[in-house]
């Protein structure tokens, strides 16, 4: 079996993973910001080009692994946790940390659902579903995107969602640095400067992508 | 000053135990706590009842004998304070304080607010030593070590043990204390042999007494008398993920 430092590890290069293939993910989309025209045709040869790379094929059997095995991880460490935890009748423990590092497994498990709802959304439908074709002839991605997000309470599910990720990463991408072992006092703060902000541009980016096209796309 | 107080009775380690209500009228606020409990167990005993059971050694901040929650926060409301160091100056007149012992799955309550805390001995038992022969006292010259590193290496052995650490812990992690001790013998030459069988002694011996996972959330470092470092949790990361992967066997 696994040592708790060990567990912690998985944790930890799971998320990493997760985190660094949010960034390629959040970049490819930055396409939704061209000119409508343009966005439609590329965003679509784009994902055209990723669904046929074999390279990006077995990247995302390491990104589905690593989410299964985080969500197990963390399903598994939380309920230890549960149970080699205090109970107290008056409890003002919570001065001395951030209610989100305390919160982790309800903000994970907030983000599971959401990639539910995503992957349904359109990795479903692009993958087994029947999309509609553009004029090049590749499956209409793009129209898949506007149509959802022509839906308000989608724009709000995604945003909602995006602020539990922000919280999700400010503490994750730190506890990682932790857990890898880095100690030097100096890296440790630029690292948790670096982190914080990886996290605010990541999450507000892609909580800006639904709201822009709600407002600008029709 | 008058207090309420509300305070953990327990009979033993099996027996259920319940919050008890009492009452103490003209304490003076420059009254330790430890001294202000021991005026209730005065007035207990005269009254011909059982007092309350609580650890306590030195009084003087330094044994990590004494520990308890005082209003929901580990050794009470002064941050880098032990509970003999708090008086009752920090609390207003006919304030209510609930007392609790110090808990987690590894620390079992013996009575009141007396806490089993030996499965810290048994981490320091599994790896907490360096194995050298025994004789003269070698020259203080011999093994030079800088001044920065011997401070270094202090603020980590500074730990007393006191567990207020895995009693803040909302998993009961015991990450700080044991990194800490890690930390101490990894940092000086005297305790670089042996750091990689120690780091994994240690850590298998606090997953085997059931503490928690450590979530980094660093409440332990606010609660710690001490002020130890999280730092030291992650280089006892670093300690052991490094003795794991050069692990011949």
């Amino acid at each position: 079996m696994l040592s708790t430092l060990s567990k912690k590890m998985l944790m930890c290069l799971t998320g990493l993973f997760l985190a660094f293939f949010l960034l390629i993910h959040f970049l490819g989309n930055l396409q939704l910001f061209l000119p409508q025209e343009q966005a439609h045709l590329q965003f679509n040869a784009y994902s055209h080009f990723l669904a046929g790379n074999i390279l990006i094929k077995i990247i995302s059997y390491v990104l589905y692994a690593s989410i299964i095995l985080h969500a197990l991880d963390g399903l598994i460490i939380t309920l230890k946790n549960r149970k080699s935890g205090a109970v107290y009748e008056s409890d003002r423990r919570g001065r001395a940390s951030k209610w989100y590092s305390r919160n982790m497994g309800i903000l994970g498990t907030l983000i599971l659902i959401f990639l539910v709802i995503h992957f349904q959304n359109f990795w479903y439908v692009y993958k087994f579903g029947a999309p509609p074709l553009d004029e090049r002839g590749n499956k209409d991605l793009y129209i898949l995107v506007i149509a959802v997000f022509q839906q308000w309470w989608y724009v709000l599910i995604y945003v909602l969602s995006m602020a539990a990720l922000c919280y999700h990463l400010v503490h994750g991408i730190h506890s990682a640095i932790r857990t890898l072992g880095l100690y030097h006092p100096k890296f440790v703060k630029w690292f948790k400067i670096v982190g914080i902000a990886y996290s605010i541009v990541i999450s507000t980016g892609f909580a800006l992508m639904p709201i822009y096209i709600f407002f600008t796309v029709k | 000053m008058d207090l309420h107080l509300k305070i953990w009775r327990q009979k033993d380690r099996n027996a259920a135990g319940k919050l008890e209500t009492y009452t103490l009228t003209d304490l003076n606020p420059h009254m330790s706590f430890l001294e202000m409990l021991d005026t209730l167990n005065e007035q207990l005993i005269t009254h011909g009842e059982e007092p309350v059971e609580f650890d306590h050694d030195c009084r003087e901040g330094i044994c990590g004998q004494c520990g308890m929650m005082i209003n929901g926060i580990a050794h009470g409301p002064l941050k880098h304070t032990t509970t003999c160091q708090l008086h009752l100056r920090s609390f207003k007149d006919k304030d209510t304080i609930t007392i609790e012992p110090f808990r987690s799955a590894a620390f079992l309550v013996k009575k009141d607010l007396k806490v089993d805390r030996s499965a810290f001995d048994r981490i320091i038992s599994s790896g907490g030593f360096i194995s050298i022969n025994t004789g003269q006292a070698p020259d203080a010259t011999v093994i030079p070590i800088s001044h920065e590193l011997a401070e270094s290496a202090f603020d980590s052995a500074a730990c007393i043990g006191c567990g207020a650490c895995v009693a803040t812990c909302k998993n009961g992690s015991a990450a700080l204390f044991t990194a800490a001790k890690i930390t101490h013998m990894a940092l000086l030459p005297q305790g670089k042999e042996e750091r990689s069988q120690r780091v994994l002694h240690m850590v298998k011996q606090m997953d085997k007494e059931s503490f928690g996972h450590c979530s980094n959330t660093e409440a332990c470092e606010v609660e710690c008398p001490q002020g130890i470092s999280v730092l030291n949790i992650a280089r006892m990361n670093f300690e052991y993920n490094k003795a794991l992967f050069f692990k011949k066997k």
